[in-house]
């Protein structure tokens, strides 16, 4: 009985990936004239892990690689060979294609082998003493299209390559198996399936040894297949298929001449030539668009059917969603969780026992009990959520790499400090924070930093700094990069706004205003298109995907000195604390971390500014004034100023006070989601539901800032003259 | 033996294409709707339930026929009038006020709305073929909704298209997104 080992999969992948990470964090720290032989160590081990643990589940090609590598370290690990930066170099460029290949196995998809031959190739150069000079610069050139290489396919089984051949060719197998195959655990089905992972595959039953019905027994097996499969993969590969059968089958596996092989018998031999170079063509095509596609990051996934059929980003994608399926949780979480539901139910015991035998004599303890039974609950809540809690390492993991290759790449010296690690987040906010962080890292880089020359004329030291720092602060956590280069270049964002149309040329903005304007769609001032950046898809692609998890990006910066980038997001996406607040016969729901204070205006404090803005005095500030039945067309309680309440709130950097009739409870609530059943309502964030069983809308602040036009200069009096008309 | 075995693998095709011709045949069922005295008919699977009428939350801003969203089990489900959505005379709410509960299909998504009507009436079996399509009614009326129209039992019922009555109301404008 063989086991299936299907099962374990999942787990190798994840741990696979794992053991790769810490490759990488290793290799990235050591140091290759004072190598720490416990990084090395650790790097040996993981390679010999994933080599062992490969080889266990059948796949020899990263068996095979893993192979070469461990051999490399073992020499470096026994003192036998001194560490070469190139040795580094090459050992990150194993881990890409190694991360690749699993990538494939785990989308079920054949992998890939032309990257990792090459890498093979370079390290037997190394074993054997020959430093790969030619071979370094052609391999720095495979790593940017890791899996570019589509259209070759095959094991990098050496004694196969002779097999490999150029596109897909199309094998008959004619495969009887023996009776007694079902009772030896061997399941044609699962082999079929695995071939049809390889390609294309069409199976005719042979059913001439079939006997008649009484004389059939279910746990045998008279059936025999022909089967027609067109794939890339080699012979070795099919035959790896039935490797526990074949000794006791009949089996017969025949090459088809080629892809077209129908056409080859007609007379016409031209034609069916010509496509398949075509088709070739085609594949090596879209290999480029790939690699395209994966050095510009955030971009959007191209689309184009043939990219997402035939090479790897498709992979990628379906690899991301396997992943998102299993979360790591700490012991200590599961053990907190396990003695609050353990609690629950001694409150519910306790509330239980109560009801059978009530009467009015017990209330004080009945209230007593929901106390608690509030205070289980909450805990529980808490704890819950703190499961979808993760470090922001997750996140900040991936820059010490991405650093390194830019700086090389970009020639430029950085040292990168991340600080705040261990703060945590909630994991589809993490997801999806993880691209607007890498292009505001990629553009500290590229456009933030200046050449050590320029660094040192201005003064600086040569090497550059670019800091990422993670903290909590209230509901809050603020994510700031920072970088001590050239800072953000004030005129040239503003010739470039005035050429954009964005501003008038004579318009006076201030410093903030002027730095807020990268932020707009298709702004990018790098004179030049680089790899790295200045495509104009950018910054405002970041700003709204930040929105999208309701938080807020600033930028402020001093030329010549640097600038910072903060990022301010909400710890989870699920639950807010909200003030209820009422207005006319309606009830919303203000987060409560964007209010200040509440208070009763007085008459004096209120001013009419032309145009028809009212605006507060708090203390020193003049603060707008923001009519909610203006901007939600409700029926307020009463229009006067002095009988409602102004509710201040926060919105990015600016304040603003909202006329509300009342102020109910504080109470937290559950984000339901309007768009779900129904759309994106302006002002408005979400919904929830209240005790009673009704919906309340959850307000947007800065939505209804920018629906009431108090900050846009030119719209606001437009806006709000046409609202006094209405009113 | 092998001969037998095809045979009857054959008769099972043969019988599963019978089944395919008897489902055509079969008719199928409409849940009709009564408002300013019209019948109106909706695929019945495409109806999840039907509700009586309850207080709504208004959604601030939105078209008139959109009368708000309501708490259906957890989920956030916009109610939308009918009679206001086709132009009819409003008139109040009353005992036999229904909500019908619609899934709607948007693309590849399925959405759940509610839809106001004066009184749910009956469900009728209908074929395709009794179906007329909708006449023009010129440039000025929109009959895009319309998919076809039945006759029973002397009365004519408006089989409505629900996907393309109600995708508008749930795509999000693009011009939201404004540029300065």
């Amino acid at each position: 009985m063989s086991i299936d080992l299907s099962q374990f999969h999942q787990i190798f992948y994840e741990e696979s990936f794992e053991g790769l990470d810490s490759m990488e964090s290793c290799l990235l720290e050591i140091d290759c004239d004072d190598a720490d032989l416990e990084s090395i160590n650790t790097i040996f081990r993981a390679a010999h892990s994933i080599k062992g643990s490969s080889g266990t589940f059948g796949f020899a090609d990263v068996a095979d690689f893993t192979h070469v590598l461990e051999t490399l370290l073992d020499q470096v690990r026994d003192g036998s060979r001194k560490l070469q930066p190139d040795h580094v170099d090459l050992l990150l460029q194993s881990v890409d294609c190694l991360r690749a290949m699993l990538g494939q196995l785990q989308a079920g998809e054949t992998v890939t082998t032309g990257h990792s031959t090459e890498l093979i190739a370079a390290f037997n150069a190394i074993l054997d003493g020959k430093e790969p000079v030619s071979g370094a610069a052609s391999i720095t050139e495979g790593t940017s299209d890791t899996g570019a290489s589509g259209s070759d396919g095959g094991s990098g089984d050496s004694s196969a390559d002779e097999d490999v051949s150029e596109g897909e060719s199309t094998w008959q197998i004619h495969f009887i198996p023996d009776v007694n195959v079902l009772r030896t655990g061997n399941e044609p089905v699962r082999m079929f399936r695995e071939l049809q992972e390889l390609g294309t595959l069409s199976v005719t039953a042979i059913l001439e040894n079939v006997p008649g019905f009484g004389a059939i027994h279910p746990e045998e097996c008279h059936l025999g297949w022909d089967l027609i499969l067109d794939t890339t993969a080699s012979r070795a590969v099919i035959e790896e298929v039935f490797e526990w059968v074949v000794d006791e089958s009949v089996l017969a596996i025949d090459e088809l001449a080629g892809m077209f092989a129908p056409l080859d018998e007609t007379p016409d031999g031209t034609q069916s030539q010509s496509p398949t170079v075509a088709d070739v063509v085609i594949e090596e095509q879209s290999g480029e668009v790939v690699a395209e596609t994966s050095s510009a990051t955030v971009q959007p996934m191209i689309t184009t059917e043939a990219v997402k059929e035939e090479s790897s980003p498709g992979g990628k994608a379906k690899t991301k969603a396997v992943e998102a399926t299993s979360i790591r949780v700490g012991t200590d979480k599961i053990d907190s969780l396990v003695n609050l539901v353990g609690e629950l139910v001694i409150t519910q015991s306790m509330l239980g026992q109560l009801g059978e035998e009530f009467d009015m004599s017990h209330v004080a303890k009945l209230q007593e009990g929901l106390a608690q039974l509030e205070h289980n609950t909450r805990e529980l809540q808490e704890s819950v959520m703190r499961i979808r809690m993760l470090p922001i390492s997750f996140s900040f993991s991936r820059f010490p790499r991405m650093v390194r290759d830019l700086s090389k790449q970009l020639e430029k010296k950085i040292d990168l400090v991340l600080i705040g690690e261990q703060t945590e987040l909630d994991k589809t906010v993490m997801e999806k924070i993880g691209d607007p962080l890498v292009h505001l890292v990629r553009n500290s880089l590229d456009h933030g930093l200046e050449k050590p020359a320029e660094r040192i004329a201005a003064g600086k030291s040569d090497t550059g700094t670019v800091t990422l720092n993670a903290f909590h602060q209230g509901g809050n956590i603020i994510i700031e990069i920072t970088d001590d280069g050239a800072g953000l270049n004030k005129d040239k964002i503003r010739k470039k706004a005035v050429e954009n149309g964005l501003v008038g040329e004579k318009e006076a903005l201030s410093d903030d205003q002027i730095n807020d304007l990268i932020f707009k769609p298709g702004f990018s001032t790098a004179d030049s298109v680089t790899d790295v950046s200045g495509r104009g898809v950018g910054m405002d692609v970041v700003r709204r995907n930040i929105q999208e998890l309701n938080g807020t990006i600033e930028v402020r910066s001093e030329e010549g000195k640097g600038s910072v980038f903060t990022i301010r997001l909400p710890l989870t996406l699920a639950i807010l604390d909200g003030q209820l607040i009422q207005l006319g016969e309606q009830k919303y729901i203000i987060p409560l971390v964007s209010i200040v204070e509440s208070l009763q205006p007085e008459l004096d404090d209120i001013n009419h500014v032309a145009g028809g803005c009212d605006v507060f005095r708090l203390r020193d500030d003049y603060i707008p004034i923001i009519k909610l039945w203006e901007i939600f067309s409700v029926e307020p309680v009463t229009t006067d100023l002095t009988k409602s309440l102004l509710v201040v709130l926060e919105s990015g950097s600016e304040k603003v006070a909202l006329v509300v009739d009342d102020l109910l409870g504080q109470q937290q609530v559950v984000i339901k989601s309007m768009e779900s059943n129904y759309k994106k309502v302006e002002g408005v964030s979400g919904a929830t539901i209240l005790g009673d069983g009704t919906v309340s809308l959850i307000l947007d602040i800065s939505d209804m800032v920018r629906m009431a036009g108090v900050f846009h200069k030119d719209s606001k009096v437009v806006q709000m003259k046409d609202r006094h008309k209405a009113a | 033996m092998a001969s037998t075995e095809q045979q009857s693998v054959e008769s099972i095709e043969e019988k599963l294409d019978n089944s395919k011709i008897s489902e055509e045949e079969n008719l199928e069922q409409y849940l009709t709707f009564l408002m300013a005295e019209e019948e109106y008919g909706v695929d019945i699977l495409s109806v999840q339930e039907i509700r009586g009428w309850e207080s709504v939350t208004p959604v601030p801003n939105s078209p008139k026929h959109v009368k708000g969203v309501i708490n259906l089990r957890g989920t956030i489900v916009p109610i939308i009038d009918l009679r206001a959505k086709f132009n009819l005379d409003a008139i109040d709410y009353g005992p036999l006020t229904v909500v019908i509960v619609l899934k709607v299909a948007l693309g590849t998504v399925e959405r759940v709305m509610g839809i106001v009507v004066d009184a749910v009436s009956d469900v009728y079996g209908l074929s395709l073929e009794d179906m007329q399509t909708a006449p023009d009614l010129g440039d000025h009326i929109n009959t895009n909704y319309i998919q076809g129209l039945a006759g029973v039992d002397e009365k004519m019922i408006v089989v409505l298209d629900i996907d393309a009555l109600l995708a508008n109301d749930m795509r999000s404008q693009a011009a939201n997104v404004s540029v300065h």
